[in-house]
């Protein structure tokens, strides 16, 4: 298989009060050409921080890669220079980010934005500039484009900025897109809209897409595969359908049910995970996710599980056979099951 | 005047608020030197409809739609425009600041920010013991006692009494705002998106509490929210804002299964499913939600609505009820059990035929 992006046991962190705090403490994953792949987790489990690792970015939130391996293409990231990150970055990688109206830049039009990428990583003319910012601008759904090109951030709605980055991102024709969130801050209708131009232009372009997301629909509707992060860690990596089919990490089979479903039983209790996230001052011993596990054991308070090969799939749990053999994984459908004592 | 009044009274429930002609404009200032008063943001334009004693009524729709500033109209947090709030038959926009004092006491509001909403200065026990003060209800001792109950109930520790709202997650947090909603034993409860800040495995906690405290005060809740799927699980009837009006209201059941509504059959279309095996028709609305300062003529939803007709720039659709309890204002509602998309099919060959 054709490798986009290897990451190998990667930690990023940042300097606290109280010491270095690890947000991503060895992260391993690929993605393939071509491929989408979603890590989902919830505030706090790393996602955002992996993938600005990936673009080099963490360095200017005084975060700090310490160790792992990114390589893109082949070539190693993590000891590239300032200005050769600078080429890379936006020009084979390119990303794009949850409140589109922060990282466009409000005294230039959306034009001037475009041609300004396109100039970046292409020895063309500023006329012919323009004219392939309207063919983007198209591209990505905008109607209008020589009006719209005019006009400043403030004057588009929500959703038209986030095709706007999306236009910009894809001014240099990357291979791999990084999105982090793009849809959060959107509402449903506009939110399907950008996923389905992003499914459009995956498919046109043969372009790998990282996507980030908090919404377990989301991964489902756009992900081949999909990565679980929690707390600075990964717990599982899977097809999409197998993972939605059987989660193999206690923490997926509870994410996945504490979602009410479309079809679900209403008014019943919904599953939920006990407890609250950890904050990364004070990260359990042994497996993360263990004070909230409903399997946990004495082992996985004070021993740490490694991401471990399972077939096509990975998961970092020590009782994942047990788990299996006993059918403790199994997504219990909704209605009548949700007795809480 | 309200026409699902009739309706759900079948069901022996009588209602407890009624809500006539509401609206709520925001005038915008014109520019010039003079600063006329030129238009205004239409933000709740005549609404209408009923809650009934112990239901929880869910209301969706996009950012700004409206539901909020309609939640926050009904409890007199913001004061309406034009139009009737009827709380146990008493028109409420007619009290005075002593008599709304004392209303608040049967009235509340649980709000999205848990960070926002509580006051970062004061302990946890001043912002639930506040209530018991305003309203002489107990203080000191009892006052305490009072709260550590009330901590209790939602599910946090009495003893962290003394804390203040930083030391708290999230969640936590959320449930001290619903410990203070609920601290006077109110009647009625406006839930303004009360859990759409938190992270996945901790919303179902919160939706459980606030299920469980429904019924054990029997509370009448009103639940804002814009996810879809939370807002189906937790409520009884559900209505859909668009652009400032209410497009439909049915029981939930009705809303999820069959909608009538052009929009809202395509809000539901789009709503990303938990589940790849699920393989819907998706329906994406081209286009995006028009100003309120300057919503189009007749049908509000016209300009992106796939069957919209030249009726529908000229008239702009009541709220009727075109099948049994459940309301659509729509010229051309779907038929029971119809797709959007067996509609938007019907409806090109009826243009050929004619």
């Amino acid at each position: 298989m054709d490798k986009i992006l290897e990451v190998k046991s990667l930690v990023t962190g940042y300097q606290g009060k109280d010491g270095f705090v690890r947000a991503v403490d060895g992260v391993s994953f690929d993605i393939n050409r071509g491929e989408t792949i979603c890590i989902v987790g919830e505030s706090g489990s790393g996602k955002s921080v992996t993938s600005m690792s990936i673009m080099r970015l963490v360095e200017y939130e005084n975060g700090r890669i310490i160790e792992g391996e990114i390589k893109f293409n082949g070539e190693e990231l993590t000891t590239k220079n300032t200005e050769e990150m600078r080429r890379i970055r936006g020009s084979k990688i390119s990303m794009i980010f949850q409140e589109p109206l922060t990282a466009l830049n409000p005294v230039f039009t959306i034009g001037k934005q475009i041609t300004e990428a396109i100039l970046f990583h292409h020895p063309i003319s500023k006329k012919e500039a323009w004219q392939r910012a309207e063919e983007l601008v198209r591209l990505v759904g905008i109607s209008d484009p020589q009006a719209r090109l005019k006009q400043y951030p403030h004057e588009l709605s929500g959703g038209m900025r986030q095709r706007v980055m999306i236009a910009i991102a894809l001014a240099s024709e990357p291979d791999l897109l990084i999105a982090d969130e793009p849809t959060t801050a959107l509402d449903v209708t506009i939110e399907a809209q950008i996923l389905e131009l992003l499914r459009k232009l995956r498919q046109e372009r043969n372009m790998s897409i990282l996507l980030i997301t908090h919404d377990i629909g989301v991964a489902a509707e756009m992900a081949d595969r999909i990565i679980i992060m929690y707390a600075g860690k990964v717990m599982e990596i899977a097809k999409t359908k197998d993972i939605f089919d059987q989660p193999l990490h206690p923490y997926s089979k509870g994410l996945l049910e504490s979602v009410p479903k479309m079809n679900g039983e209403r008014g019943v209790p919904l599953k939920s995970i006990k407890g609250s996230i950890p904050s990364l001052n004070e990260i359990p011993s042994g497996c993360r996710f263990s004070p909230r596990c409903p399997f946990a054991t004495d082992k996985c308070h004070t021993e740490e599980p490694l991401l471990e090969m399972r077939g096509e799939r990975q998961v970092a749990c020590w009782h994942v056979d047990y788990l299996i053999e006993n059918s403790l994984l199994q997504i219990e459908e909704e209605g009548g099951v949700s007795i809480e004592s | 005047m309200n026409p699902n009044q009739k309706s759900y009274s079948s069901d022996n429930s009588e209602p407890l608020l009624r809500i006539e002609n509401l609206k709520k404009h925001f005038p915008i200032k014109g520019g010039g030197y003079f600063r006329k008063e030129k238009k205004a943001v239409l933000a709740v334009d005549d609404v209408s409809f009923t809650i009934y004693k112990g239901e929880t009524l869910g209301l969706v729709g996009e950012s700004g739609c409206g539901k909020s500033t309609l939640g926050r109209n009904i409890l007199r947090l913001q004061e309406p425009t034009e139009g009737q709030v009827f709380f146990n038959n008493t028109n409420i926009l007619l009290h005075n600041k002593h008599e709304l004092r004392k209303l608040r006491k049967q009235m509340q509001i649980i709000y999205q920010d848990p960070f926002g909403s509580l006051n970062p200065r004061f302990t946890i026990g001043q912002i639930i013991g506040e209530m018991y003060e305003i309203h002489g209800i107990a203080k000191g001792a009892e006052k305490e006692k009072k709260v550590k109950e009330m901590l209790e109930l939602v599910g946090l520790d009495p003893s962290r009494y003394n804390s203040y709202p930083h030391e708290f997650s999230g969640g936590q947090r959320q449930r001290v705002g619903i410990a203070r909603a609920l601290a006077l034993n109110p009647t009625f409860v406006v839930a303004d998106e009360p859990v759409s800040a938190l992270d996945v495995s901790v919303q179902s906690q919160v939706i459980n509490l606030l299920m469980k405290l429904k019924k054990e005060f029997g509370l009448t809740l009103l639940f804002i929210a814009h996810g879809l799927n939370v807002v189906r699980h937790i409520s009884d009837r559900v209505g859909v804002m668009y652009l400032g009006k209410l497009v439909e209201l049915s029981e939930t059941d009705n809303i999820f299964e069959s909608p009538a509504h052009p929009y809202t059959a395509a809000l539901l279309s789009t709503v990303p499913e938990a589940d790849p095996r699920l393989k819907k028709e998706r329906i994406v609305l081209k286009g995006e939600v028009p100003s309120p300062a300057n919503p189009p003529s007749g049908c509000r939803f016209r300009t992106r609505c796939p069957l919209a007709a030249e009726r529908c720039k000229n008239e702009m659709p009541p709220l009727v009820e075109v099948r049994s309890k459940h309301h659509v204002a729509c010229h051309y509602p779907l038929e029971e059990g119809q797709t959007l998309k067996e509609a938007i099919a019907s409806r090109k060959e009826g243009q050929l035929s004619i």
